[in-house]
């Protein structure tokens, strides 16, 4: 499913380039669900980032159902966005202008792949059915990322990525997403890249990774 | 399609989301289309009537011959010359009354087999002309759709003349010129009482230019004449539409300031939302395409509304327009707007123009949005330091541009180019002058609040900075007009006073009445002094000008001021020794005192020196002085043009009755000064009526352009005042601060209005009127005006501040709460 | 004969007559009525078929009397005063002249005064020679001395074109001074004649189809011109036959004739023939002429005994015209071939058409005019 390989990736800044990634090798089998731990800082995001298309390594190679994410221009990545992924992070909040349902259903339908039955069961599991209606703003921070949640399920991504996910969230709610999460994961092909900093939700994953100092250390399957 | 029809969709939730701001892009775009399609429109229409004049009898009016004598002439004439081989055509043309009716309309009697080849009729190939009809009995005359809708009439209608003749059914022909009846010779005869009378000759050009001697009998009678008057019109009113275009330009830009405004505090709060759809996988390309098409259907909404009420305001300044066109020009302009379809696409083309001008920066910027927000946002102060740079970088450019083309360009478009520049410049220098003086400000702030004020106000500035742009352009364009037309105004009736000195004004209708006249006053005891004037109408180097020859009064040193004189002018005058001149007619001859000017007359030239120069106020025509006895020597036959009599007031009434019932002279012929006074300035009037209405309207348009920023600011101050309700500052008392801050920005911009406008009141008076009309003013300083126009942008950026601060003073605490907790 | 000459066909109808001013003026000069109704049916020549109810008839009978039938006949919608004449200049070149004024009224009766007056008058002036063919044309308004005839002495004038007696001899027709301008040429002759008129059909009631449409018709065969041309500056006196044809009538074509050929022929023996045939729709045309002996002495010819053929054809103005004819009256023994002076003596005037001087040859010799009307 995901092949990385050698991957590079530094930030200019004043003082000169600084390293975030210095070569990440990983791979992640269809259906199988990964947790990447580590400090704040320690380039999570950033390889989040770079498998989602929303920015370029310096050097190594992503390689998605073959594809390699470096060779694909603008408009092809944005497709990957579109049909390949599913997205659940903080910064990239709901769209506010529009109500639950259509943001719900906003990937799929760019993506040509609504499917009403399908967005029925997610509401249904995700418990939105009486919060259709309202706007984003309207929400609790846990409702929001049930949505959010449901908004990248949609579409039926053959990888979701989720970038602290439950960040915003208590223990109980938190841990209520994530069941939720593998719940509807389970039985489908659907892989699970999650950053996060909790180990109680990281234990959780058939693998557990953590960043530091650019590489990848090993934690162990649970 | 699928992805972009989506990508509309999301896009379009914002507008919906926020109505207010959708309000004020398609406001911003339908004020600008709307007033600068007005103007067009006005223009488009004169325009239009000008030609329809010029092609009346298709060109073939520019030779001519007409009485020596003036007036009417036999039409034995024309048989004379006809059957000694000239081919001319006659043509008789008078003023028609219809009862009941207050109009004039112009009677134009022609023959049509006799008209010289090559000329169509009204510029118009025939559909149905029935010349059978026209010709035939009772004859149809030809009248413009709209000037028979002005009549209230329809065809074939058959109103009667003043004199109680039946006129035969009127017949609609559409490219008439307005205010045009165009009849049968014989039938004009009728209506206008003449039989047997013409007015003028029509010559074929061709013949008229080989230069052909008049038969020895009719060469004392008749003279032949070039008139190019089509063309004079379009040359003498094209200053006038200038000027027109030049205010509708000024109210489309600053529409435009309001779209930019709008659309990119739009872009900015979408910024989320953009980089949301990017990241659920809308390309790039597919992005800017959905931006280009929503700013399009933005434009076009807009533009449609803008046409709609450009039209209905151009509908009601029309009759201002047409009444000064006809006052100053003697231009006939329709008077119901009837606008071809280019003028519609036109205007709709300009206005989508003007969008994408104003959104083509957030276009730009949205195209170099970053995927990831991850780089913080520079510090809001480096940022507003970069803009002002940049700002004052352009500011300064555009001084330059604006000094040279006023210092240096000698021609109106080059006048309007430097007044643009410096506008524009202005405009942009003003964010950079008031974070000077904010700046300024803040050292001598104490108190906690106050210097929040302040530096708050500072930190607005990026947002508010296009609204009071706008508010310094309308402010500066009413200082600058209002002050040039007050002073025209002083000038001009200052000067009027002194030139209008005679008591009464007659003219006589040719020459053996305008002797018997004279004869008859000579013995009236209480004619203190008899002062006629003929005129000659004559090109000079291509512009037309009155020739007008004076008999020697002491009157005219007392009453006919002059701007320049050599010694002993009015003496030298009278001895034939120089020539007065009007001072647009010196400027446009290049002339200087003691420069001699030479005039072609019938005799061969005739030279002259300048003796003086004078103001001649208000004549798109050049004007000059001479004496009579020069005059009628090169001129011979010449009847004169008008008696002005001196006589004490109280006698006029008695005096006009008499020489009516004596000599049939009509009301056209007789008007006594204080008659003659209320014309001019009733011209006066309706020619800046116009402008007057579009000036305010654009100060109307900026105190939008204020309203709608703020109030589309109203939201993001939340975030910024939040804090400071945190801390303990009543929300009620945080609205007062704001309301405060706006008011100091706009106070601010105001007194930097003021020089501006004085600056642009110069360039008016010392640059645009003389290159457009030849005449300088003094610049005079009103500060009651001043004060007016400041108290009434006062009001307006009150008026304009207060329903957003209102809501912000209302604003919920949940409301400024969640402000704490949203991220842009 | 020449009834409405310069009448194009209705082929161009009302609608294309109109498509101009000037167009439409002739539309008012010369069909007038028919143009008035809307969309008439096949009119004949230009509309020149329309009722003519309220106008005078043309009727067999009327004995005409000169002077006074030279002058203009108000009661009748349409009239002319035709002139062509065939010179030689002192080199022996040959020359064509003519003069033509119209006269169409727009009411019946219409001898007001001043504009009120309904006649519409068109003067055509032509003049070919060696180098070409050059013409003019003009227009006036009845009632106010533009234009006009008087009879006794008779006097037809349009602007400074003029057709003058200046004796009273042979009923006025016994000298005549003509003269007309263009823009490059003009002309002035002087037309003498000791013969009385030719009186054309049935003692000048000349029938033009087979269903009643007729004129009035006669014509002064016999006048010996001399005078002076100007032409670009160039002067040449000249002498030779002239013929004068005078018509009037109120509707004198068939609805279906489309245009016209007309011949006047001076035959070197002295004698002078006239001959017209009106083009059918159905393709048979009407002809008719005149037989003039040298003395004068006039025989009607009818259908049967002419025979007309085009030999030659030529380009002219994009139309194909029948310049070279053969004619035949075997009752008469004549037979010839005629071929034009010039080819392309075009009348490109408001309503063209196509007139110039002809030479013939065969059982006869002499010189004569044609006119085309309807290509």
């Amino acid at each position: 499913m995901l092949k990385i390989q050698g991957l590079y990736k530094s930030y200019p800044t004043p003082q000169g380039p600084l390293p975030v990634l210095r070569g990440i090798d990983l791979e992640l089998a269809p259906g199988a669900s990964l947790a990447l731990m580590g400090e704040s800082g320690s380039g999570k995001s950033t390889l989040l980032h770079l498998v989602a298309g929303l920015d370029r390594a310096d050097a190594g190679r992503i390689e998605v159902d073959g594809r390699e994410l470096g060779e694909l221009d603008e408009s092809r990545l944005a497709a990957w966005r579109r049909s390949g992924i599913g997205l659940v992070f903080q910064q990239f909040n709901l769209i506010a202008s529009l109500r639950v349902a259509d943001n719900l259903a906003f990937q799929a339908r760019l993506a040509g792949r609504h499917d009403p039955h399908w967005q029925a069961e997610l509401v249904e599991r995700l418990g939105l059915a009486a919060l259709l209606g309202r706007y984003p703003e309207q929400l609790s921070v846990g409702q929001q990322q049930r949505v959010a949640l449901g908004r990248a399920l949609a579409v039926r991504p053959p990888l979701l990525l989720a970038d602290e996910p439950t960040g915003s969230l208590d223990e109980r709610s938190a841990d209520q997403v994530l069941e939720l999460l593998l719940d509807l994961l389970a039985g489908s092909s659907t892989s699970l890249l999650l950053v996060t900093h909790s180990a109680r939700l990281a234990a959780r994953l058939q693998r557990c990774l953590t960043l530091q100092g650019g590489r990848l250390l090993e934690q162990g399957a649970a | 399609m699928r992805s972009l029809y989506w990508t509309l969709h999301a896009l379009a939730s914002h507008w919906r989301r926020h109505p207010l701001q959708l309000f004020s892009v398609l406001a911003g775009l339908w004020l600008a289309t709307s007033l600068w399609a007005g103007v067009q429109a006005l223009n488009s229409q004169a325009r239009d009537s000008y030609a329809r004049a010029s092609r009346l009898l298709g060109g073939a009016d520019h030779y001519s011959l007409a009485a020596r004598q003036g007036g009417l002439f036999p039409q034995q004439y024309f048989i004379e010359l006809r059957r000694a081989g000239w081919p001319v055509s006659p043509l008789l043309q008078g003023r028609l009354r219809l009862r009941g009716r207050a109009e004039q309309l112009q009677l134009i009697g022609i023959e049509p087999l006799t008209l010289p080849a090559g000329g169509a009729l009204a510029g118009q190939a025939v559909e149905r002309l029935d010349l059978t009809a026209f010709l035939g009995r009772p004859g149809r005359p030809w009248i413009a759709a709209d000037t028979l809708a002005q009549l209230g009439l329809a065809a074939g209608a058959q109103p009667q003349s003043e004199a109680g003749e039946v006129l035969p059914p009127l017949a609609v022909w559409p490219q008439l010129a307005p205010g045009v009846l165009l009849v049968d010779i014989g039938v004009a005869q009728r209506l206008l009482g003449a039989p047997g009378q013409l007015s003028r000759l029509l010559l074929d050009g061709q013949f008229a230019r080989a230069g052909p001697r008049l038969p020895p009998a009719l060469a004392a009678q008749l003279v032949l004449r070039r008139s190019d008057e089509a063309v004079d019109l379009a040359q003498l009113t094209d200053s006038f539409h200038l000027n027109l275009s030049a205010l509708g330009l000024l109210a489309f830009v600053v529409g435009l300031f309001i779209v930019h405004a709008a659309i990119g505090l739009a872009l900015e709060q979408r910024r989320a939302l953009l980089r949301n759809l990017r990241a659920c996988g809308v390309s790039l390309r597919g992005l800017l395409v959905a931006l280009a098409l929503e700013l399009c259907a933005l434009a076009l909404l807009g533009g449609v509304a803008g046409l709609a009420s450009g039209y209905a305001l151009a509908a009601w300044l029309l009759p201002d327009v047409a009444a000064s066109l006809r006052g100053l020009y003697g231009a006939e302009v329709a008077g119901q707007l009837g606008l071809a379809p280019h003028w519609w696409l036109g205007a709709l083309l300009i206005g989508l123009l003007g969008a994408l001008l104003a959104g083509a920066g957030s276009l730009l910027k949205a195209a170099r949005l970053p995927l990831l927000a991850l780089a913080q946002p520079e510090a809001w102060q480096q940022a507003q330091a970069r803009w002002l740079r940049r700002q004052a970088w352009l500011a300064a450019a555009l001084g330059a541009v604006a000094l040279l083309a006023l210092l240096l360009g000698d021609r109106l478009e080059a006048g309007f180019l430097g007044l643009a520049a410096l506008l524009l410049g202005a405009a942009l220098a003003l964010p950079v002058c008031l974070n000077r003086l904010l700046e300024a400000l803040l050292p001598h702030c104490r108190r906690p609040l106050t210097q929040w004020f302040v530096a708050d106000s500072r930190q607005q500035l990026p947002g508010l900075a296009l609204a009071l742009m706008a508010l310094l352009l309308a402010l500066a364009a009413n200082i600058g007009v209002g002050s040039m037309t007050a002073g025209f105004r002083q000038t001009f009736s200052g000067w009027l006073d002194q030139r209008l000195a005679a008591e009464l004004y007659l003219m006589p209708t040719d020459a053996r009445q305008a002797q018997a006249i004279e004869a008859w006053l000579g013995n009236q005891p209480q004619v203190r002094a008899l002062l006629p004037s003929w005129r000659v109408e004559l090109p000079l180097q291509g512009w037309p000008a009155q020739l007008t020859g004076i008999r020697a009064n002491p009157h005219y040193r007392a009453h006919w001021p002059l701007l320049s004189a050599s010694g002993e002018a009015w003496e030298r005058l009278a001895r034939e020794e120089g020539l007065l001149l009007s001072e647009q007619l010196a400027r446009r001859l290049d002339l200087q005192l003691g420069e001699r000017l030479r005039l072609p007359t019938p005799s061969g030239d005739w030279e002259l020196e300048v003796l003086g120069i004078y103001a001649d106020y208000g004549n798109p025509k050049g004007h000059l002085l001479v004496a009579a006895t020069g005059l009628l020597r090169h001129w011979p036959g010449l009847a004169p043009r008008s008696l002005g009599l001196r006589l004490p007031a109280a006698e006029v009434p008695a005096l006009i009755q008499a020489l009516q019932a004596r000599f049939a002279l009509d009301d056209s012929r007789l008007i006594d000064q204080a008659g003659l006074k209320a014309w001019s300035s009733r011209v006066f009037e309706r020619t800046f009526a116009a402008t007057a209405a579009l000036n305010s309207l654009t100060l109307g348009v900026a105190g939008a352009a204020l309203f709608i920023s703020l109030l589309s600011l109203g939201q993001a101050r939340l975030s910024q005042l939040a804090p400071l309700w945190a801390l303990g500052v009543s929300r009620g008392r945080l609205a007062w601060l704001s309301l405060g801050q706006t008011l100091l920005l706009a106070l601010l911009t105001l007194l930097l209005a003021l020089p501006l406008g004085l600056l642009l009141a110069w360039c008016l008076v010392a640059v645009i009127n003389v290159q457009a009309f030849g005449w300088r003013l003094p610049l005079l300083v009103f500060p009651g005006l001043l004060l007016q126009l400041l108290g009434l942008a006062l009001l307006a950026s009150l008026l304009a501040a207060a329903w957003p601060l209102w809501r912000l003073g209302h604003s919920s605490p949940a409301a400024l709460l969640r402000s704490f907790a949203d991220e842009r | 004969m020449d009834c409405m000459r310069s009448r194009k066909p209705m082929a161009c109808g009302c609608a294309r007559l109109r498509a101009e001013f000037r167009r439409a003026l002739l539309a008012g000069l010369l069909l007038l009525v028919a143009c008035d109704a809307e969309t008439p049916p096949a009119q004949g020549f230009a509309g020149l078929g329309g009722a003519a109810a309220q106008f005078a008839r043309v009727e067999p009978g009327r004995v005409l009397a000169f002077p006074a039938d030279h002058g203009a006949h108000p009661d009748y919608r349409i009239e002319w005063w035709y002139l062509t004449a065939n010179l030689r200049d002192q080199q022996g070149r040959a020359w064509g002249v003519q003069w033509t004024l119209f006269r169409n009224a727009l009411q019946p009766g219409s001898e007001e005064p001043d504009w009120r007056n309904q006649n519409l008058w068109m003067g055509h002036a032509a003049l070919t020679g060696p180098g070409g063919h050059r013409h003019a044309e003009t227009f006036a308004r009845g009632g106010i001395g533009q234009a006009g005839v008087a009879s006794a002495p008779l006097h037809a004038w349009i602007d400074d074109w003029q057709l003058r007696s200046t004796s009273p001899a042979n009923g006025g027709l016994g000298e005549l001074e003509l003269q007309a301008r263009g823009a490059d040429f003009s002309y002035r002759l002087r037309l003498r004649s000791e013969r009385p008129p030719v009186l054309h059909g049935v003692q000048g009631f000349s029938q033009k189809s087979g269903q009643g449409q007729a004129s009035y018709y006669y014509s002064q065969p016999f006048f010996q011109a001399a005078g002076s041309l100007q032409l670009d500056g160039h002067s040449y006196q000249v002498e030779g036959p002239a013929w004068l044809d005078r018509e009037w009538s109120s509707q004198p074509l068939a609805p279906d004739q489309q245009g016209w050929d007309w011949f006047s022929l001076h035959l070197d023996s002295g004698e002078k023939l006239m001959l017209f045939q009106l083009r059918h729709a159905d393709g048979q045309p009407y002809r008719a002429g005149t037989w003039i002996d040298a003395d004068g002495q006039a025989q009607a010819l009818g259908q049967a005994d002419i025979e007309m053929t085009p030999t030659h054809h030529s380009r002219v103005a994009d139309r194909r015209l029948p310049t070279g004819w053969s004619l035949r009256i075997p009752a008469k023994g004549l037979a010839i071939d005629t071929l034009p002076l010039q080819e392309q003596a075009w009348m490109a005037t408001r309503f063209p058409y196509w007139e110039g001087p002809i030479r013939f040859a065969g059982s006869h010799q002499g010189v004569g005019y044609l006119e085309m009307t309807g290509y």
